[in-house]
């Protein structure tokens, strides 16, 4: 699971209101070298919920100097794009799992597929 | 790329080793996926540096070749824990770093948390018949909600109307870009002949 999917996901548990950001428990995180294309991750910043994405590469150990608040101009800044470019596509959790932040529902991440299946009750 | 290259790609691709009926786990063929995929790109550009989604991705063959034609990122979204251990390994067969996989039900998905956060979405839905009445339409809802642009689907021939009409309800524009004859391999046992060709519509969704 990269952090660009980790950044849309929400847990629909029954009752649950505010399923997001789900926390990340890791066990095994792996970094995989992926083509820079810095248009594409500038289309991507606007969408991105930011304090999740930099909560995230810091529960992974992967924040390092990325910075708390979206700096401005990024589009000419390729410095900044390349460290959104890592934690977004490169960076990628293998195994541990997705905690929704208010029931406490643990979503298994197994061979870097996360399950957000729910049991018929939790739907 | 030129289609026959993607398509003789696509055909390394491997899909289900036990097709599950409730599930409706038919493959979409090489041939067809590298169409679909080539017209989307080409006519289109929905998929070059794009966030695309493939709905009931199965195998992968959809996803895969949109990594290949250079997405930004292509999610596959399945429910079958079987198929994704199977695009998990075709993904790595072809090294792909641009997929990236989640194991979800889309009929229980709430889309509106994914507002039009993707640009594009493709799928080869469940067409809907026996067990799944009605399941094309509930992933082509998802589907257009959860994208910015345009979704790519197939459908039977038959329901165009159906659709037609429900895309008129939705205030979405819809086009038939293809008929195709999709030949259904007999994958299941209460399948007497051979194979059997249905007519399957390749339809585009768009925002207007």
């Amino acid at each position: 699971m990269k952090l660009l999917t980790h950044n849309m996901l929400t847990s629909h548990v029954k009752g649950v209101t505010k399923g997001y950001p789900l926390l990340i428990k890791a066990t095994e995180v792996k970094v995989n070298e992926v083509d820079f294309n810095p248009k594409f991750v500038c289309r991507m910043i606007p969408k991105l919920e930011w304090s999740a994405l930099v909560q995230a590469a810091d529960q992974l150990g992967h924040r390092e100097d990325l910075p708390g608040e979206l700096v401005p101009d990024y589009e000419k800044n390729e410095d900044f794009l390349r460290k959104v470019h890592r934690v977004l596509l490169e960076v990628e959790v293998i195994e541990g799992c997705l905690q929704c932040p208010e029931s406490g529902r643990e979503f298994p991440i197994s061979r870097g597929i996360p399950n957000m299946l729910l049991n018929e009750d939790e739907a | 790329m030129k289609l026959k290259e993607l398509e003789s790609c696509l055909q390394q691709v491997d899909t289900f080793e036990e097709p599950k009926i409730l599930l409706e786990q038919y493959p979409t063929s090489p041939h067809i996926a590298a169409c679909m995929l080539y017209t989307i790109h080409n006519t289109f550009d929905d998929i070059e540096g794009k966030l695309v989604a493939d709905f009931g991705c199965g195998c992968g063959v959809l996803s895969i070749g949109a990594a290949m034609l250079d997405a930004g990122l292509c999610v596959g979204f399945e429910i079958d824990e079987d198929a994704l251990e199977i695009f998990r390994r075709n993904a790595e067969e072809f090294e792909l770093s641009n997929v990236d996989l989640l194991q979800c039900d889309l009929c229980h998905l709430e889309a509106e948390a994914y507002g039009q956060k993707f640009d594009t979405v493709i799928m080869n839905p469940p067409f809907g018949t026996k067990h799944n009445q009605g399941m094309d339409m509930k992933f082509l809802r998802a589907a257009l909600t959860m994208s910015k642009k345009a979704v790519y689907s197939l459908h039977k021939t038959s329901t165009r109307e159906h659709i037609q009409k429900k895309a008129n309800d939705w205030g979405v524009k819809m086009e038939v870009i293809a008929e195709l004859r999709y030949d259904l391999p007999a994958s299941y046992r209460f399948h007497k002949k051979k194979s059997v060709d249905i007519q399957v519509d390749f339809l585009r969704f768009s925002k207007t």
